[in-house]
């Protein structure tokens, strides 16, 4: 293995896709307010620059000057430490998610992924599982009730959604039949596995929500119960890197369903040209995107008690006979 | 268990049915008015700025008899009469408005000074956009409430509908498969 294959390039790669993802993040938050906007029959920002584009430079700018206030009874080490690891759990995920095929440039042959780990799917669960520490130290050593119970609320979150997730994700493992995300994809060439899955897509989708902290389940910052909740305590520009770790979530989640459930980079025409299979999965997240806009717009949130009931009672349940049923039917093929 | 099912598949439908109400709002036209670029629409009623009126042949309507302060809620109008003399004639009567301030950062514009006039001198007109740099400048004198304001308003008829308000009379702005969505009047171009 040569210098350049094994750090050179995947450093390169891992460059692109942090600067994508922080660049994706600005424009989520546009994207979201513009979507957001046309739902309620409005037209959303539209005064910095020509469509409003220029609004997520404007807001950082705001918040990089904006006064940063540490509470003084605060645990201040991870009080610093929270946002940066919520960040940075967000953006690690997506360093098994297969973008695209391998292209060729300058006679080598370059591979549309930073890593292909051979136990993707557990690197994606654990990864989320870490996610969830950012909010419940943050929540915590702002040494706020407010804080507190979001960051509760997020631990009690996670014990319910991580069992369904984990179940849906079994059963498509069972069909694939391979760890790697890459695998799964070309799994997918003929038919997605959103057909195949339709139970376990519909579960995981669920439990997406509930893991980016998103509407119907955004218990950890219920703005008119708990100010902010975990985020409460948090000014400058800590706040809006709170922010960003949860809409890099939002981006990552929708980029991992893209690949589970809706064939990754597959798509009509992905063999014309190398830079085919790249737009099939840009198109695919963004409309994922559109879609946890869109039930934002237009469900309520839900109390933190049914979430877990949800989740325990019925998701579980579900996944589970969902996992079982797989489980004949492959046994069965084989 | 049966239950469980029932309601799920109930729970379910109802969830794609609110979805498929806020997607249908999503391909409707924005109902915003853009403000600087586009006029606000208002009623005759709508109560702005005050204008103390002339008469046509350019003699002040107020007399200065200070009814208006007296019944100012807010207590931000202040008036000192003048007599009128045959060289500097001001008003029709024996007295005029020598001083007229109001103070539009205490004002509430409630009406009532247009209400207590007993000449029709003072009128709320259209004007809204009222800020300012400086809280002295607010102080309206005598002279700026002589002198008309052209808002950027569009003042409708008294009983049409303004394109933002939303009645049963008022004809559906736009239908998809012959469902009324909203009602907006467009009858106010």
């Amino acid at each position: 293995m040569d210098f350049i294959a094994s750090i050179v390039i995947p450093f390169i790669k891992s460059v692109i896709i942090v600067v994508g993802l922080l660049v994706g993040f600005a424009y989520t938050t546009w994207f979201e307010r513009k979507v957001c906007a046309r739902f309620q029959i409005r037209y959303g920002p539209n005064r910095a620059g020509p469509f409003g584009l220029l609004q997520p430079v404007a807001d950082a700018v705001k918040a990089i000057f904006k006064e940063e206030i540490i509470p003084s009874t605060a645990d201040k080490v991870l009080y610093v430490i929270a946002p940066g690891l919520s960040i940075a759990t967000a953006l690690l995920a997506f360093a098994v998610v297969p973008v695209g095929r391998s292209i060729h440039l300058l006679g080598r042959e370059i591979p549309l992924y930073i890593a292909d780990v051979n136990v993707g799917v557990l690197y994606l669960m654990a990864v989320a599982g870490l996610a969830t520490y950012g909010v419940v130290l943050g929540g915590w050593s702002s040494n706020n009730k407010y804080s507190l119970m979001g960051a509760l609320r997020t631990a009690a979150q996670m014990i319910s959604y991580e069992l369904p997730m984990g179940l849906a994700l079994i059963s498509v493992l069972l069909l694939v039949g391979n760890l790697s995300l890459v695998r799964i994809v070309e799994y997918q060439s003929a038919l997605p596995l959103i057909v195949l899955q339709p139970v376990a897509f519909i579960i995981y989708l669920i439990c997406c929500f509930a893991e980016a902290g998103r509407t119907p389940f955004d218990l950890p910052e219920t703005e008119n119960e708990l100010v902010a909740g975990y985020a409460t305590e948090y000014g400058g520009i800590k706040f809006p890197l709170f922010f960003m770790a949860e809409y890099i979530h939002m981006i990552t989640a929708s980029a991992i369903v893209t690949t589970l459930f809706l064939g990754g980079w597959q798509g009509p025409f992905a063999d014309l040209h190398p830079l085919i299979p790249p737009f099939w999965f840009f198109a695919k997240t963004v409309f994922m995107i559109f879609v946890f806009v869109w039930v934002r717009s237009s469900l309520p949130r839900v109390r933190y008690d049914k979430l877990m009931k949800f989740c325990w009672k019925f998701l579980a349940p579900l996944a589970l006979v969902n996992l079982a049923v797989t489980a004949v039917v492959v046994a069965m093929l084989a | 268990m049966e239950m469980v099912i029932t309601e799920a598949v109930k729970g379910l439908h109802q969830l794609l049915k609110a979805m498929g109400v806020t997607l249908r709002y999503f391909f409707v036209k924005p109902i915003t008015v853009q403000y600087p670029e586009e006029r606000v629409r208002l009623y005759p009623r709508f109560r702005g700025r005050h204008e103390l009126q002339r008469r046509e042949d350019g003699l002040e309507l107020c007399v200065g008899c200070g009814l208006c302060a007296a019944y100012c809620p807010a207590g931000c109008i202040y008036v000192e009469a003048g007599e009128n003399t045959e060289e500097e004639r001001y008003s029709e009567g024996e007295r005029y408005a020598k001083v007229y301030e109001i103070n539009l950062s205490r004002c509430i514009f409630c009406g009532y000074c247009e209400e207590a006039c007993p000449t029709g001198a003072i009128k709320l007109r259209h004007e809204f956009a009222l800020a300012d740099y400086q809280r002295d400048d607010l102080v309206y004198t005598k002279e700026r409430l002589l002198t008309p304001a052209t808002p950027h308003v569009i003042v409708l008829e008294e009983g049409v509908i303004a394109r933002n308000e939303v009645t049963k009379q008022s004809p559906p702005l736009f239908t998809i498969k012959g469902r009324r969505l909203l009602r907006f009047a467009r009858n106010d171009k």
